[in-house]
């Protein structure tokens, strides 16, 4: 008798519930089914208090007169309508955010490689800034600093700094950089200079691109966008710096001129004003912030292995080059994706400022809803805004990480 | 003796001493080196023969004792340091290539940035060094996107680019694939018959005993013995060294 040795092979037809190809589709439609379901209840769940209370949904009161001052910001009046209010909000929010972010990058890179200092006085001075505004509420913070502003002294016995800075209880005066009549004429010579630039620019990586490199293989040939980049340095900048240069001398006023802050009868003129809120939030969500992306700095710059420091160490750079062209262009990569949520974190931690009663987008939110019956709306108005930052940040960092990481695939 | 050694030290070491923290590494290690002299040092793990050869170009520093490298002592000066890295090429277990630089560019960086040379001429050298590695097709590829043989023969034309004295190798096979041991193997025999000097940590004893002009054998932080290749492999003196060339002869 033959003996059948050939292994048994289960091919039986499946049958639907135990189809892994079919299980799966299947979750997803039914998890899909139960969120719409959920959510349809509670709209229509919150629809149905809305109306008992008398209310509805209504965008239309965003054209009606908001009716309340604001500190500052952009251009408003209370006669204003609400829209217009908001939008003052949201402009507050982004300069917070946007001034705080460039800040605490700078501040946190410093702190961050400070800590890993050979030297142990610069390393201990960073671990304590850091240990210290990490570990202490934001809130708590911003309003201590906000109580610090307070207390500044006078106009009139104003800090000085250089003689064009000068803090005092109103807060921070900069000097400003304002456009004068010569600035739409060099905004012309500005446009040529562009224009220009991109003629040549095009032109030239044409140039190498289909003639100087024409004989080399395809794979040694320089793509048309590093012919691009060759040509942007080499060529459009210096024409685009003698274009506008030039054009600065030959328009008949300075385009711009440099607006000292100067004390008069009622408190300083001209120049930038940074209010006691502004500058009391803007302290303490870069303070903050800088001591968390310290540590994002560290760990990125300490994920860059020990070897690679050797081997460049091993070809002769200097600990500075080390540093520059080896570790932290490997850091970078590691160091985007968390410095990304310390930079939504910042702008959404601005929201605090209702502590203190900076005009930011949440404040002048809850005023509205104070104001109107539409609480539902504006919460949702507010929740949008922010999330549309937030998206929007993160789309430009995951554009930049991804067009600065570039390792080849590994095998 | 190999036909390129001369009789001019390049490496000197006088009683060199290292501790990591209790461990004593080195305890004394006295030799010369000379120029064209290929020497392969060999050992159990933990035995402190790389600590020694990193001890050369101070990416560990030695606590006790004097090294002196091509006339410069090996001290706390930076530039000191710095000029001896200049004249000293290694060759790591890893490889550690520049993983965000293309392959040329990995061999142009040193060139470029510490010599100063034109990014033309560099490239130009560099090119050169890769087809004498026989991976000039591999010049615009990134390490991640080449073998491990290829990641370290990249790495050898990296360190020659910048025209070393004397070229270190620490493990420098460890981390192949069988496969790829030979194409490196073959590399530093042809680097070998060139007249470089060459400081070998390696467990290939079929290398040794063709290229080297001595072997060291070191044990627990010391010399325990040193001799041509055919003296060291067929008459050893020491219960240690024989017991070790047994067991790795077994392989």
């Amino acid at each position: 008798m033959m003996e059948d040795n050939s292994p048994k092979v289960i091919s039986d037809k499946i049958p639907f519930y135990r189809d892994v190809r079919f299980l799966q589709v299947f979750f997803q439609i039914l998890f899909l089914i139960g969120i719409v379901l959920l959510a349809g209840f509670l709209y229509s769940n919150m629809l149905n208090g809305l109306k008992k209370q008398g209310l509805e949904l209504e965008l239309s009161f965003l054209r009606t007169e908001a009716g309340f001052d604001i500190s500052e910001g952009i251009e408003y009046e209370s006669s204003d309508t609400y829209l217009k209010a908001f939008s003052v909000g949201v402009v507050n929010t982004i300069k917070v955010s946007i001034i705080g972010i460039f800040c605490a990058t700078f501040i946190g890179f410093f702190f961050g490689i400070a800590r890993l200092s050979s030297n142990w006085l610069v390393r201990t001075i960073a671990s304590v800034y850091v240990e210290c505004f990490r570990n202490i509420p934001v809130i708590l913070q911003i309003m201590f600093w906000y109580a610090t502003m307070l207390v500044l002294p006078a106009v009139d016995e104003s800090i000085s700094l250089f003689d064009s800075i000068f803090i005092n209880v109103q807060g921070v005066y900069l000097p400003s950089l304002e456009g004068t009549a010569g600035l739409i004429p060099w905004l012309w010579y500005l446009l040529v200079g562009i224009i220009l630039a991109i003629i040549v620019v095009l032109g030239l990586a044409a140039f190498r691109y289909f003639f100087e490199f024409r004989e080399l293989h395809e794979t040694d040939r320089p793509s048309f966008i590093s012919n691009i980049i060759f040509g942007a340095k080499w060529v459009a900048a210096p024409i685009f710096l003698i274009v506008t240069i030039v054009g600065w001398f030959l328009t008949p006023e300075v385009p711009f001129e440099l607006l000292q802050p100067e004390l008069q009868r009622f408190g300083f003129v001209g120049g930038m004003n940074f209010s006691p809120e502004f500058t009391a939030l803007l302290i303490g969500l870069t303070v903050y912030t800088s001591a968390f992306i310290a540590e994002v700095v560290r760990s990125g710059i300490q994920a860059v292995v020990k070897g690679q420091r050797e081997a460049a160490r091993s070809v002769g750079l200097k600990e500075s080059q080390v540093l520059r062209l080896v570790v932290v262009p490997q850091a970078i990569p590691v160091i985007v994706p968390p410095l990304t949520s310390q930079y939504l974190n910042l702008a959404k931690n601005s929201s605090l400022a209702i502590a203190i009663g900076f005009p930011e987008l949440f404040q002048i939110g809850k005023t509205m809803i104070g104001q109107t019956d539409q609480s539902i709306l504006i919460f949702a108005m507010i929740m949008v805004s922010y999330l549309i930052m937030s998206l929007t940040t993160s789309a430009f960092m995951n554009w930049y990480n991804r067009s600065i990481t570039r390792m080849g695939r590994s095998k | 003796m190999n036909e390129n050694t001369t009789n001019d030290p390049i490496i000197i070491c006088e009683d060199v001493h290292k501790w990591f923290d209790d461990f004593h590494v080195l305890k004394g290690i006295t030799t010369t080196f000379k120029k064209g002299e290929r020497a392969v040092i060999c050992g159990p793990s933990g035995s402190g023969k790389s600590t020694f050869i990193r001890t050369i170009n101070r990416l560990e520093e030695h606590q006790r004792g004097t090294i002196i490298v091509d006339g410069i002592e090996l001290s706390n000066d930076l530039r000191n340091i710095n000029l001896i890295r200049q004249e000293v090429g290694m060759v790591f277990q890893q490889f550690n290539l520049f993983p965000h630089l293309t392959n040329i560019k990995n061999i142009t960086l040193g060139p470029i940035q510490v010599r100063k040379m034109s990014k033309k001429a560099a490239e130009e050298a560099a090119l050169a060094l890769l087809e004498r590695m026989d991976i000039a097709d591999q010049a615009y590829k990134y390490p991640a996107e080449i073998s491990g043989g290829q990641q370290q023969r990249v790495a050898i034309a990296r360190a020659l680019a910048m025209e070393p004295k004397i070229m270190l190798f620490d493990e420098p096979t460890s981390a192949l694939d069988p496969e790829m041991i030979s194409e490196v193997l073959d590399v530093m025999r042809e680097l070998a018959h060139s007249g470089m000097t060459m400081l070998v940590v390696t467990h290939e004893m079929g290398f040794a005993r063709e290229v080297a002009d001595r072997v060291m054998f070191f044990d627990e932080g010391v010399v325990i013995e040193e001799a041509a290749p055919a003296d060291f492999f067929d008459n050893p003196q020491h219960e240690r060294t024989k017991l070790f060339i047994s067991q790795t002869l077994q392989h």
